[in-house]
């Protein structure tokens, strides 16, 4: 059992290290013929003179190969700039699609071959590696060692990852061309989802993305393989993951139809209200109509709804793709979370500014799509509330800081400090639901495991110590804190409103009173 | 306003400063030679096995304290003298108190073995035995424990998330059947054994062997068995930390002693938690009451006596809970390790070992005295209530599904539980009529 761990290992790790060798592992030639199949004829004619010192030259890498490519395409445009030929500035992103064509060796020649073993041998590995587990010791928890591990506890380990982490999520976001040989790596699967598609950095991301929820998803299972609350959950955010989010939407595009993620919902969605976005999902015929309205009734009454029956969790911790990963490959680093009072207050700026500020971007959207303008109180939305706010919060905070930083500051950093969505469930679940965690009478010994696996970084102890019930807005429900409470003491219940705050008085000695307990502040 | 000395920060000390200051705006000072921060001494195993950091294990953040003007001080106190109201600390220094409150909490027993103070031989009840047992247990691949009770159950779940192999001396016939009934001990001792625990029941310690640097080499038994190990952890119970006392007027026997107040023989001085010896009777509690809740509990009750009413230490009914390895367990009421001449039980457990329940009753009146419950969580709430009201038993299983406490869609175990009770208990019952 353990030398299978340990053959595990190995392969996944080979085929960890043989995905990122493979960034390095191609050629880039730009010849005339790509140029002229990938370029529209209008700027042909402007770019051809400079772009053909680059033909037939060979680069060793992408990184070299795109900045001479946007280096060409740059210095042109500078050049229709300089002479205000406004008109003849070149817009269109060529440099992720020439990069594409322009790669040759290995990874274009045996791209089904690679694919196999990377993420064959490596899902192979991870599962040899994660499934012993249940043989080799009795189910229960078994934190041992994450305050002593270098992965865990921000040690070296934990600072590469998440360093690769961070650097993969910019270039995701920012400079896809440097990682054409990932995308084209993924591209058998896309062409078999979707024939007619075209592999893009985001095919690559949402791929990897349910990859990872489907792989570390086996491993929470196994892990809390004792507790059916955390089974049920697990299986729940894989499913939501690889159905919803990975196979539907694809599918969805083969058969002519809008994408769209049935699960995602305005504002954590927050270009659902964006012009293009309503056309294109309005001109899609009866389904798109349709997926307009489910848009709007999921967020209008599903929300409130559900939220009031079994608390926030049922988005958060149940069916969203950020809580999906967050729960499964987030899991090694959910102790990491800040779980000071000082932490609280930045997290209720924050989210709620983050909040404030989708509304705003929406009602302005809104009303340009209303109006048909392209400005609000003369000012452009563009570029002073989408642009900032996609790539504030939906690249940066999300994703780079939201995913990049698990290994350094928690798997919930996103949804703690920035999701609008969870501001707005939360909202709900504070003051109108039958969620609560129940605290079991007297029998805390304030060890403090609660507050230290709690991943939204709740001091679960403080409201259980004192015989109170925890009801926080920002609680995901994960369940966890009940899980490693070794005294029994923590349950999420759904149950009548009444109570809910339940008693501060603990049990035990007779006639004593306390005096109001408040709330930390 | 007055000036409120409190000596030790455990959770006795640690409840009454935080309620005095809730009710008043006394003058409070809190001093331990320990730690300078309020810790979770029930969480010192988390620490070792990397589950927490110390950090962590403190339920208060530091800057509490000033802001609740709690001062506290790091200082071990030496000498109370009640005749003009002053202690005096290890560095000489004397400082005057209108109240003292002594919750000084335990330290471990030792019984004069041979050996006994040899290096890598060890309890563990403070902060710094543990980072004693942190030195002790470098390169260590055997470790024997005396002792089986649950700082010894812990011990060796510590060690063996470090790999080190546990012998367990047990001088009973089971693990901790001085406290637990037989079905219960075999349950635990098997699932101790499911943990790869070397439990060595119907033994006890002789002597502790030294090598010739003075280190542990190994132990030997009551019955002549020789062990070699290089660690070896004293688990045999502990007692009231109150030597610093003896040369004071306050009254001791084993423990501080005082009245249902929680007054010592000294006007002023109060004693909560660990060090108390209680000179009354309560049903169900032993005199020295060495668990937190009762730390808690008696720190509540001197706080509103010094600021409010006067109130009685009153504790509800018994209650406790601990964790063997996975399997957690919880105890309401009163069961002892063998049943009383009035008294009835039934016992129940999953087949796979894991779970069980023990329900203790009173064979005329049908009252229901204590349940035992293992890898099934209850409410507090529901069985304070029951037992309070003095429910039957028969009351109390009709209604257990609504005092489980597990998390849902957890399998429920009270069909099964009822329907042998009613085959078990209720069909002797029948036969006899
Ligand atoms: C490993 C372990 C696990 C446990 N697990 C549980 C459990 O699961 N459930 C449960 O109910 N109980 C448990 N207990 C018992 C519980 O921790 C104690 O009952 C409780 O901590 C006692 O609290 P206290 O405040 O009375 O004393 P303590 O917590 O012992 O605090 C007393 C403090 O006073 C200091 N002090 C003593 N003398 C002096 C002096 N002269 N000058 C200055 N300072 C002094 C001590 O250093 C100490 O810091 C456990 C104990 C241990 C050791
Ligand atoms: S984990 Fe349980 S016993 Fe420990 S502090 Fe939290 S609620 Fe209390
Ligand atoms: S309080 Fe408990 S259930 Fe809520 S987020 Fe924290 S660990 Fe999860």
């Amino acid at each position: 059992m353990r030398s299978l761990r340990s053959i595990g290992l190995f392969l996944f790790l080979f085929s960890f290290f043989l995905f990122l060798g493979l960034f390095f592992m191609s050629e880039y030639t730009l010849t005339e013929e790509i140029f002229k199949s990938k370029v529209k004829v209008e700027h042909q004619e402007s770019l051809q003179p400079a772009m053909a010192e680059l033909f037939d030259q060979t680069y060793n890498t992408s990184y070299a190969f795109v900045n001479a490519v946007s280096g060409v395409i740059d210095q042109v445009n500078a050049e229709f700039r300089q002479a205000q030929q406004w008109d003849k500035v070149i817009y269109d992103d060529y440099v992720a699609s020439l990069t594409k064509a322009s790669t040759t060796g290995m990874v274009v020649d045996h791209t089904t071959l690679l694919f196999f073993l990377v993420f064959g041998i490596g899902l192979i590995g991870a599962l040899l590696f994660i499934l012993p587990k249940a043989k080799l010791e009795p189910a229960g928890i078994k934190n041992n060692g994450i305050f002593h591990d270098a992965l865990n506890s921000r040690g070296w380990i934990g600072i590469l990852i998440g360093t690769v982490l961070i650097g993969f999520y910019i270039m995701i976001y920012f400079y896809d061309a440097y990682i054409m040989n990932w995308i084209i790596l993924v591209a058998p699967l896309k062409h078999w989802i979707y024939p007619q598609g075209e592999s893009s950095q985001w095919f690559l991301y949402g791929f990897l993305y349910t990859f990872a929820v489907l792989v570390m998803g086996g491993r929470m299972i196994v892990k809390y393989r004792h507790s059916k609350y955390q089974i049920f959950r697990t299986i729940s955010v894989m499913f939501f993951q690889l159905a919803f989010a990975f196979l539907i939407p694809e599918i969805m595009v083969r058969l002519n139809q809008p994408y769209f993620d049935f699960k995602n919902m305005w504002p954590l969605d927050y270009d659902f209200f964006d012009a293009w976005h309503i056309n294109m999902l309005t001109s899609g015929g009866g389904l798109g109509i349709f997926m307009f309205a489910w848009g709007i009734t999921l967020f209008v009454v599903g929300v409130p709804v559900f939220v009031y029956f079994f608390g926030k969790r049922w988005y958060c911790s149940w069916v969203c793709g950020c809580g999906g990963l967050a729960e499964t490959a987030g899991d090694p680093f959910r102790h990491l979370s800040d779980k000071s009072v000082k932490a609280w207050k930045v997290e209720r700026w924050l989210i709620h500014a983050v909040l404030v500020f989708a509304v705003i971007m929406t009602v302005g959207v809104l009303y340009n799509f209303i109006t048909g303008t392209s400005t609000i109180f003369g000012l452009d939305t563009y570029t002073y509330l989408r642009k900032p706010y996609g790539f504030m919060i939906g690249s940066i905070f999300s994703g780079v800081v939201g995913t990049g930083f698990y290994p350094l500051m928690g798997n919930r950093v996103w949804c703690r400090f920035g999701c609008p969505l969870a501001a707005y469930l939360g909202f709900i679940q504070r003051f109108k639901s039958r969620f609560r965690i129940t605290t079991n009478g007297g029998q805390c010994i304030s060890c403090g495991n609660c507050s230290t696996y709690c991943e939204m970084g709740i001091d679960v102890r403080w409201y259980a110590q004192r015989g109170q019930n925890i009801i926080r807005s920002s609680c995901v429900g994960c369940g966890v804190c009940s899980s490693v409470c070794p005294r029994g003491v923590l349950n999420l219940e759904v149950k009548d409103e009444k109570g809910r705050f339940g008693q501060p008085v603990l049990l035990g000695n007779n006639h004593i009173s306390l005096p109001e307990i408040k709330a930390v502040n | 306003m007055k000036n409120i000395v409190i000596i030790g920060n455990g959770i006795a000390g640690i409840t009454a400063a935080r309620h005095i200051r809730k009710r008043s705006d006394h003058h409070i000072t809190v001093i331990s030679s320990e730690t300078e921060h309020f810790f979770s001494r029930t969480a010192l195993m988390y620490i070792y096995m990397g589950h927490m950091n110390f950090e962590n294990t403190k339920p208060y953040e530091d800057w509490f304290w000033k802001k609740n003007r709690i001062e506290l001080l790091k200082a071990h106190v030496e000498h109370v003298k009640t005749t003009d109201k002053t202690i005096t600390l290890s560095t000489g220094a004397t400082l005057g108190y209108d109240i003292l409150i002594i919750a000084t909490g335990s330290k471990s027993n030792k019984f004069g073995w041979s050996g006994q103070d040899l290096k890598g031989v060890q309890g563990l009840y403070s902060f710094q035995d543990l980072e004693e047992m942190e030195a002790n247990t470098k390169d260590v691949k055997r470790a024997v424990i005396v002792g089986g009770g649950l700082i010894g159950v812990e011990m060796a779940e510590m060690l063996l998330s470090r790999k080190i192999e546990v012998t367990f001396l047990v001088r009973e016939n089971s693990f901790w059947s001085n406290v637990l009934p037989r079905q219960e001990a075999e349950l635990i001792s098997k699932h101790l054994q499911v943990h790869h625990v070397d439990l060595k029941t119907s033994a006890e310690l002789e002597k502790i062997l030294p090598d010739d640097n003075g280190k542990v080499k190994g132990v030997i038994t009551k019955n002549g068995e020789q062990i070699d190990c290089q660690f070896v952890g004293l688990t045999v119970g502990v007692s009231p930390n109150i030597d610093f006392l003896k040369d004071s007027d306050i009254e001791i026997k084993r423990g501080v002693l005082v009245n249902e107040f929680l007054e010592t023989n000294i006007p002023d001085v109060y004693a909560i938690g660990d060090c108390v010896e209680r000179t009354y009777e309560l049903p169900g509690r032993r005199n020295i009451e060495q668990v937190w809740y009762t730390g808690r509990m008696m720190g509540e009750v001197v706080a509103q006596s010094i600021c409010d009413t006067k109130t009685k230490y009153e504790p509800g009914p018994w209650f406790n809970s601990a964790k063997f390895f996975d399997i957690e367990y919880q105890t309401y009421g009163n069961v002892g390790n063998e049943l009383k001449p009035n008294e009835e039980e039934f016992y129940w457990e999953h087949q796979g070992g894991k779970k069980a329940i023990h329900f203790v009753w009173d064979k005329n009146s049908k009252q229901f005295l204590g349940v035992n419950v293992f890898g099934i969580r209850l409410r507090h709430e529901k069985f304070d209530a029951w037992l309070r009201e003095k429910r039957s038993i028969e009351f109390v299983l009709h209604n257990l599904s609504s005092a489980n406490f597990d998390p849902e869609f957890f399998d429920r175990y009270e069909n099964e539980i009822v329907s042998d009770f009613e085959k078990k208990v209720l069909a002797i019952k029948s036969a006899v009529v």
